[in-house]
């Protein structure tokens, strides 16, 4: 056993006191993201509060199966990275890289379906300050819709691509062995990104795709 | 010769070895040497400004260019020097030390972070050397996102990339506390400087994301022309004040928790007696961090906000005040019937709570809703801020600096240059801006580069004590530099101060302690009760 332990970084005495660290560090970082983005939900209830045909009106122009689309392939992917975790804990190193792997292509998807979603958006002309065709008297306010529905899904695509990377990292990792039934501290934490980069979609699809739609 | 002992100061002197250490001794140099050069830089611009305030005309600079001159100060001084001084010098070196550790957590983010905080450094200079930014430290839309023709972006991407250097800072700190306290440590027999640090790294993690967010907005909203801040597309430019003083309020504890912690230690090792009241002590740090995030409106009493609201704000800003009074009660406590000894870190510690004191009472005159729409925009305010942040916080970062000065570097300065300039400073300062107060309650404005005649007598007495305050800052340079040749050997604990950072070699071992320590006691062992 010990033979394939690795040894604790340096500040650490024992394997159990760094993964606590790492795992604490991880939630330490997610609460930094959730104000992070709080600052964007909060701008939009003021925003949508002061305007809020405006904002339905917006709403109207996002395209929500492919909203919806975007949501299942992030719930899936979520799920697998879940899975992946689960295969190390019963030593399935293998089948967690391939799981990895898989969540990895998903979160691709989810960036490649966005851009496709975004190219449609500037052939409609609903980007301010870019190309923004919309006219009438809500469309000064309906670009405040749309400057926030970039900024919140253009800081979370960023997150999402971050994610891509870190799992492709893992993945390797959990091929190369280095993950262990009791020994897999950078996989709960890169999971618990993954899942962070979730959650924060799922607030995301409800306010900007099905608001006022009903 | 005196050969000396391992050290790590002696681990090895390239510079490389400097630059990739993950030791957060070393860190603690690196952050000292370069907060050391902000500090000046903005104490610069600070002497400019005083010395065209020196004469009621605008003789030294156009407006144009007083308008930079405090906003760079104002930068510098908050983002560069006061909110990473203490924490990631002191905190840095010694919070490891005072729990039994061997290093911070993440050892190798702690040195990201320093190259964060030199990256936004650089950013900011560049700022200033094409031009400048005339926003003001709050950079307040719609001025700075419509209106103003200078480097706001390049200014705000330098403070948007410091702040992350403090986030993952208070990140590091706060598992560094929860899961390397040696044996022995628990969360009650913490040192208190320990749990300054910690609610500091709460604020610092938790404020400073809205911080960013907030200024990314402001940065692609004067970029692309449109944006929820912009009132002529119907955004809100209250909504940014508001988001501004949730992070800026916070960051005022920021600045202050740390300098509480410092003096507490000063303190007591100084009478040589427990902290009197040691859990009030640490439920008030507690305090004053959540408390702090729910005042921010007190700086918006006349932007437009409801009445109510601002009546909340107003309680609300005077129940911060009791956990700030319970602290100097208590240091009073500790003082009484002591045997006090007047070194320089004591001399500081005791004018720390006195400037700390009449900062945080004229803080209560703006807190009042109606005096406040006469003081707000004047010298008062002025005068306010630099007496928590530069009577306090810089008084206590330059007395923590003396005290474990020994630690830090193996040798001891000269006690007698050291008084000395801590009584030049406390003089200095308070010549330098206690005459605000008074040009501000007589209606002098901020932010202007001439005044009215009448102002004249009590700029020139500020003027005039900043010069006494620019010698202060100075004569620590000085002797603290000789000391390092010349200086005596410190010895493990040259003050008789308890504290396990006391037990350990000075300068301390790579690895902080030849064994890890055990803990049997609470903080403060003294004899005396
Ligand atoms: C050497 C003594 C100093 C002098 C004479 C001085 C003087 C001034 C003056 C005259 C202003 C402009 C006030 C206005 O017109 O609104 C100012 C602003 C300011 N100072 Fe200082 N200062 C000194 C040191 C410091 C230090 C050490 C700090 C922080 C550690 C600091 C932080 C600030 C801040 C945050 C502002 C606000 C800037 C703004 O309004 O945008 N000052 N100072
Ligand atoms: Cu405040």
């Amino acid at each position: 056993m010990s033979a394939t332990m690795p040894e604790p970084a340096q500040p650490f005495d024992d394997l159990a006191q760094q993964h606590e660290a790492a795992q604490l560090g991880m939630w330490a970082f997610l609460a930094t993201e959730i104000l992070f983005f709080g600052v964007l939900f909060t701008g939009y209830t003021v925003m949508r509060v002061l305007w809020p045909d405006a904002f339905v009106a917006g709403s109207r122009h996002t395209d929500l199966p492919l909203g919806a689309i975007e949501t299942g392939v992030l719930l899936t992917s979520s799920f697998t990275a879940a899975w992946a975790l689960q295969a190390v804990k019963r030593s399935r190193p293998r089948e967690a890289g391939w799981l990895l792997l898989f969540t990895a292509t998903m979160g691709v998807a989810f960036l490649g379906i966005h851009g496709a979603e975004y190219r449609h958006d500037d052939l409609a002309g609903v980007i301010p300050g870019i190309r923004y065709d919309e006219v009438g008297d809500d469309a000064p306010h309906e670009a405040l819709f749309f400057v926030l529905y970039y900024v919140t899904t253009g800081f979370h695509a960023l997150h999402v691509l971050i994610g891509v990377g870190l799992l492709c990292v893992l993945a390797r990792l959990a091929f190369r062995g280095d993950f262990l039934p009791g020994n897999h501290a950078p996989l709960e934490v890169g999971t618990l990104y993954w899942h962070l980069v979730d959650i924060v979609w799922i607030f995301v699809f409800p306010l900007y795709y099905q608001v006022g739609r009903a | 010769m005196h050969r000396a002992e391992p050290s790590y100061l002696t681990e090895g002197s390239t510079l490389a070895s400097w630059l990739t250490t993950h030791d957060h001794k070393r860190i603690a140099i690196l952050y000292a040497v370069a907060i050391t050069f902000f500090f000046f830089l903005g104490g610069i611009a600070a002497a400019l400004i005083r010395l065209e305030l020196a004469t009621p005309h605008g003789d030294l600079m156009s407006a144009d260019t007083y308008n930079k001159t405090f906003t760079f100060h104002g930068v510098v001084m908050v983002w560069f020097f006061l909110i990473p001084s203490i924490p990631n010098t002191l905190g840095n070196f010694l919070l490891p030390l005072m729990i039994g550790a061997r290093d911070v957590a993440f050892p190798r983010l702690n040195l990201f972070s320093w190259y964060l905080y030199l990256l936004g450094g650089l950013f900011t200079v560049t700022c200033l050397l094409l031009g400048g930014v005339d926003t003001g430290w709050t950079f307040y839309t719609p001025f700075s996102t419509l209106f103003s023709n200078t480097h706001v972006v390049l200014a705000v991407v330098g403070v948007f990339i410091v702040g992350f250097s403090s986030i993952l800072t208070g990140l590091n700190f706060i598992v560094t506390i929860h899961t390397l306290r040696t044996k022995g440590m628990t969360w009650f027999r913490l040192p208190l400087f320990v749990w300054s640090m910690y609610g500091v790294s709460l604020v610092m993690m938790l404020a400073t994301p809205v911080l960013a967010m907030t200024l990314s907005l402001l940065a692609i909203e004067r970029l692309t022309g449109v944006g929820i801040f912009d009132p002529s597309l119907g955004g809100d430019p209250l909504l940014f004040q508001h988001f501004f003083w949730f992070y800026s309020h916070p960051a005022v504890y920021i600045m202050v928790l740390p300098s509480m912690g410092v003096v507490s230690e000063l303190i007591t090792a100084s009478v040589r007696r427990k902290i009197f009241g040691y859990r009030f002590m640490v439920y008030s740090i507690i305090g004053i961090a959540v408390v702090g995030f729910l005042v921010w409106g007190h700086h918006m009493f006349v932007a437009g906000q409801s009445m109510y609201a601002s009546i909340v704000f107003s309680i609300l800003s005077f129940i911060i005040a009791v956990p700030s009074a319970i602290k100097v009660f208590n240091w009073t406590a500790t003082l009484y019937k002591g045997d006090i000894t007047f070194g320089a870190p004591m001399i500081y510690a005791l004018g720390f709570v006195g400037l700390f004191m009449l900062g945080g009472l004229t803080g209560l005159f703006l807190a009042a809703t109606a005096l406040d729409v006469n003081l707000t925009d004047t010298y008062f305010v002025v005068a306010h801020f630099h007496y928590i942040m530069v009577g306090g916080a810089v008084m206590a970062y330059l007395g923590g600096i003396h005290f474990w000065w020994p630690k830090i570097t193996g040798r001891l300065y000269s006690e007698g240059w050291a008084r000395f300039a801590a009584i030049l400073m406390f003089l200095g300062f308070n010549l330098t801006f206690f005459p605000q107060f008074l040009a501000g309650a007589e209606g002098m404005p901020r932010r202007y580069y001439r005044y009215p005649d009448e102002y004249a007598l009590l700029n020139v007495l500020s003027s005039a004590g900043a010069v006494l305050l620019a010698a202060s800052y100075l004569l620590p340079v000085g002797y603290l530099l000789w000391s390092l040749r010349f200086g005596e050997r410190a010895g493990p604990d040259p003050w008789g101060a308890k504290g396990l950072e006391w037990e350990t070699a000075s300068p301390p071992p790579p690895h902080n302690f030849e064994r890890p320590p055990v803990v049997t006691d609470g903080p403060y062992a003294y004899v005396h009760p």
